[in-house]
């Protein structure tokens, strides 16, 4: 039987506030342990939360940067259950009342395609802090330096099928979260992380099936893996038979499956209740609004802007839109030639290439825009050829300075003389009188692939300098 | 020197008369003479309070005075006080030294005032008896068989044998002026937000509220002045502007309605402490103040709200002590839930337990909706019953208990009847209202309180009422023999 999977998100975001959610302390990341945690994050006796205003607004600038419906009374609830990295017992988050509410997300695939992922609400809440199993010989260590770090929770709706669409809503999310600037988005860090719910159910089908939710999940790529052998996983039950079990299930990198947690399914009540030690959140209009003025353009407008105005494909326009600083850059390259297809080409083939390779982001680029603008100004004029061009940039890259000092210091200047061009084309014709021959013999069509011949070797005697379109004419006009 | 009061301990100091040390002194030499028989106290660092004396009687040399600079209180021992234990009535804490002091005992002492111990309670605030501290009974005063009422029994009990002036409370369900009423002081719950809560260990915390104790209206006025105001630690605490609430206390009565919730003076009520309650309020109407019924019509759902509301609050924010950071750790635990269950079941008392247990039931999904919602919704209408009279008194009298003391002991076995202490002081904690008890007679010697609820936020009227009827009247004024 064919299977089509249904597949939801939940992603837990660290907000990037400097204190924390309810509480005073540092949220820096790395800290020796427990050195950020003040009397509110370890539950000591008469502590109350106070509410981080910035996590607030961080929450708001995601639900306008989604569309979503801002909750003008949200409120804060107790999720309670015992473990030791959670201090007071309970979790603070919000359950019947988030701040955010329905939203849509657009991501674009590789394809060109583009797709809405329904959000079904994002709230606030705390981080725990984490248990350190090793290094104490049969115990366990406690670091409450995360307790506390406010988190936005992003629930899709079970509207993703398949790993790729997965992974392109993450990227898309990543993008959304650092052009808002709530978040660095870092999964290494554990800024983001994945939570997967998954299920199969008969093609063209539309009941729902049961689910294993997979926790934690923290890189783009182990999500896609940890899809694909899921979806392997339940398949094969499926097909033998059998029956899926609704459980939480974790993705072994090193093995490359996902196994269940627990033995046994624990039923938790976590017995939500209204936080009385916290007002509700109230947020008017006018706020909504100020909040929404400070808004930057947001990656979908910027992609749907750059395929519009620049004539990009949506594919390339996602690329160069992915990120605010990418974005920047290309538009300042674009703006500095003159030709942004041609800028389009230059940032994704030549710089992120050598940015990829280097690991390297964009921001540390040994070669400003202005000066890659520069490089291919100097293609547009026919001071040089594509060919040249990418010598020159290696030099750029390597900091001997813009593109018109390379091309001077070291006489890379195309060679768009006809006279000296002529001389040339000459001695390579008097030098291979047997392709002359051959060529004169040929018939049309197989003419136009001897003339690369000659002109390669025209290109080859200039050392690459000759003005590649002036050669073919001449060649065409000597060739007789 | 210990039967001055509050104000005139302030004066006295004020001009010269006697020094802190002093005072102090003579208090801690009191405690330490009497209270074995009260068991008020749970601590008291005498060298701590006297070096706070010397430093007060410092600062008056040097011409920085406030209000209360130099005058002796105690802290009741859920308020977290910096370097001194805070154990919260409970074997749980009894290892906890706070690293910082409740937002109310900052209050105070920059107010001047010298911490004295902190007193003696009912384990987490939880009880009307004083019976349920981890440090035994709290004896009452006036008669050491019978119980000083509670959650504030130690407060209560060491203001009226006159080893502190004046203690701070915490009124969760009516534990400043139940024990009040039961010790012949005078005690203010103010209303809820008015008072920070931050560093004082919670019990219920929609429902927790701090106030002072001590023997006079003026006395109250005097130390609520100190404790009241915004807190930013605190989301729950009020930004309205305090009020010097000893500016009114002088306003004449004429004119004064007064509501008597017929539900306050039913079924319940022993006749004799009706009785007090009767004459009380002819000597208000005496001082022009005009009587009005008026009716609270779902008083007889107050008891039923308050035990799901208190209880699931309680559960969850007693979920801290875990055993993994501070306070009481069970020996060598085998594995995590080994660590929880016997550090709980080892450190917290029976009617800990009760509550934590009924709250976490109430909390339970399948529950939520019949008991911690339909509470909360219950609650809205006792609120809305006291919006309704006030439309037409300004302020609400009645018992603060259904009788005088009872014999220690007496309803240790029986929770509910013990519940049922409360019966007059639970719904103003609902209704988040200030109430006082004040003495108003003594039967077969032992007092009953006077209960005066008011309008949210009119802490200055109810203490204006008060004060009138203590010039009026010298129940205030009765100790207990003995103690001389």
């Amino acid at each position: 039987m064919a299977w089509e999977s249904v597949i939801g998100l939940e992603v837990h975001l660290q907000l990037a506030t400097v204190s924390k959610i309810f509480s005073g302390a540092p949220t820096t990341f790395g800290a020796a342990p427990n050195t950020q945690a003040c009397a509110v994050d370890l539950a000591m006796p008469g502590m109350l939360p106070v509410l981080n205003a910035e996590a607030v607004r961080c929450a708001v600038k995601f639900g306008l940067g989604i569309g979503a419906q801002i909750g003008h009374r949200s409120v804060f609830d107790r999720k309670n259950y015992f473990y030791p990295d959670l201090p007071k017992g309970y979790q603070i988050s919000q359950f019947e009342a988030p701040i955010v509410g329905r939203g849509e997300f657009e991501i674009a695939l590789e394809d060109g395609s583009t797709r809405s992922i329904g959000i079904t609400r994002a709230h606030l809440e705390e981080d725990a802090g984490k248990s350190l199993h090793e290094d104490y010989h049969g115990c366990s260590g406690i670091d409450l330096n995360r307790a506390g770090t406010p988190l936005l929770e992003i629930v899709t709706d079970p509207d993703i099928r398949n790993a790729q669409e997965a992974v392109a809503y993450l990227k898309a999310l990543h993008s959304l979260v650092t052009y808002l600037g709530i978040s660095d988005g870092d999964m290494s860090q554990g800024s983001m992380r994945c939570d997967i719910n998954i299920s199969l159910r008969p093609a063209g089908t539309d009941t729902l099936g049961t689910r294993a939710e997979i926790k934690n999940v923290n890189s783009f790529r182990f999500v896609e893996k940890a899809i694909a052998c899921e979806i392997e996983r339940q398949s094969d039950i499926l097909e033998d038979g059998g029956e899926v079990v609704q459980e939480t299930r974790l993705y072994d990198a090193e093995r490359d499956e996902t196994r269940s947690m627990r033995s046994k399914e624990v039923a938790n009540d976590y017995r939500y209740f209204p936080e009385p030690d916290l007002l509700p959140v109230v947020i008017d209009d006018d706020y909504i609004e100020a909040v929404r003025a400070s808004l930057p353009e947001l990656p979908v407008e910027k992609r749907h802007r750059f395929a519009a105005q620049y004539g990009l494909s949506t594919y390339d326009a996602g690329v160069l839109s992915d990120s605010r600083e990418l974005a920047d850059y290309f538009e300042a390259v674009a703006a500095a030639c003159g030709d942004a297809k041609m800028a389009a080409n230059w940032v994704q083939v030549e710089l992120l290439g050598q940015l990829n390779r280097s690991e390297l982001g964009i921001a540390d680029s040994p070669v400003s825009a202005a000066d890659l603008g520069g490089l291919i100004a100097r293609i547009l004029d026919n001071s040089i050829s594509g060919k040249i061009a990418k010598q020159v940039f290696e030099h750029m890259w390597q900091g001997q300075g813009s593109a018109d000092e390379i091309i001077e210091a070291q006489g890379l200047k195309q060679v768009s003389d006809s006279g000296a061009l002529e001389a040339m084309v000459d001695q390579v014709i008097a030098d291979n009188g047997a392709q002359v021959e051959q060529y004169l013999a040929a018939d049309e069509g197989k003419r136009k692939k001897l003339i690369g011949f000659f002109v390669g070797q025209v290109m080859k005697v200039s050392k690459g300098q000759a003005n590649p379109k002036m050669v073919n004419e001449l060649l065409a006009k000597k060739l007789t | 020197m210990h039967d001055y009061s509050v104000a005139e301990l302030a004066q006295g100091l004020r001009e010269g008369r006697f020094s802190s040390v002093e005072v102090t002194r003579a208090h801690l030499q009191r405690i330490a003479a009497l209270d074995e028989r009260f068991n008020s106290f749970i601590s008291v660092d005498e060298s701590a309070a006297l070096a706070e004396a010397e430093q007060a009687d410092a600062r008056r040399a040097a011409g920085e005075a406030s209000a209360l600079t130099g005058v002796p209180i105690a802290h009741k021992d859920i308020f977290c006080t910096r370097g001194l234990r805070t154990s919260c009535g409970s074997k749980m804490l009894d290892n906890f030294v706070p690293p910082y002091d409740a937002t109310v005992v900052s209050r105070l002492r920059e107010a001047g005032a010298v911490t004295l111990g902190k007193t003696n309670m009912d384990e987490f605030a939880m009880g009307s008896s004083n019976e349920t501290s981890y440090y035994g009974a709290v004896r009452n005063p006036w008669d050491t068989d019978a119980v000083p009422g509670g959650s504030s029994g130690g407060s209560a009990a060491a203001v009226a044998a006159r080893l502190a002036p004046a203690a701070t409370g915490t009124d969760t369900g009516g534990s400043i002026r139940q024990p009040a009423a039961c010790c012949g002081i005078t005690g203010i719950k103010p209303t809820y937000g008015r008072v920070s809560r931050l560093g004082m260990v919670a019990f219920a915390s929609s429902l927790d509220q701090g106030g002072p104790m001590a023997r006079s209206a003026e006395d109250c006025a005097l130390l609520l002045n100190a404790m009241a105001g915004h807190d930013p630690l605190d989301s729950t605490s009020s930004t309205r502007d305090t009020q010097d609430y000893t500016a009114q206390l002088e306003r004449d009565l004429s004119g004064l309605r007064i509501g008597l919730p017929t539900q306050y003076f039913g079924e319940g009520l022993s006749a004799a402490t009706a009785a007090c309650v009767q004459d009380a309020l002819r000597e208000l109407q005496a001082r022009g103040a005009t009587l009005v019924d008026v009716s609270l019509p779902h008083s007889e759902l107050t008891v039923p709200t308050y035990y799901i509301i208190a209880p699931a609050e309680a559960s969850t924010n007693l979920s801290r002590y875990d055993g993994v950071r501070y306070g009481h750790r069970c020996e060598d635990p085998q594995d995590l839930l080994d660590l929880y269950t016997r550090t709980r079941e080892e450190g917290f008392g029976d009617e800990v337990k009760r509550r934590i247990l009924v709250g976490t039931y109430a909390l339970s999904a399948g529950y939520y909706d019949a008991y911690y919602k339909k509470a909360q919704q219950v609650r809205r209408l006792i609120r809305q019953d006291f919006l309704d009279c006030f439309e037409q008194v300004d302020i609400i009298a009645g018992p603060t208990t259904p009788g005088p003391a009872f014999a220690l002991g007496a309803k240790s076995d029986d929770p509910v009847s013990m519940y049922l202490e409360d019966v007059y002081t639970l719904a103003v904690n609902l209704a988040g209202l200030p109430a006082m008890s004040v003495p108003a007679g003594l039967v077969e010697g032992m007092p009953v309180g006077l209960q005066l609820i008011g309008q949210h936020f009119d802490e200055a009227r109810l203490l204006n009422v008060a004060h009138q009827f203590q010039q009026a009247t010298d129940w205030h004024l009765r100790a207990p023999g003995g103690i001389d």
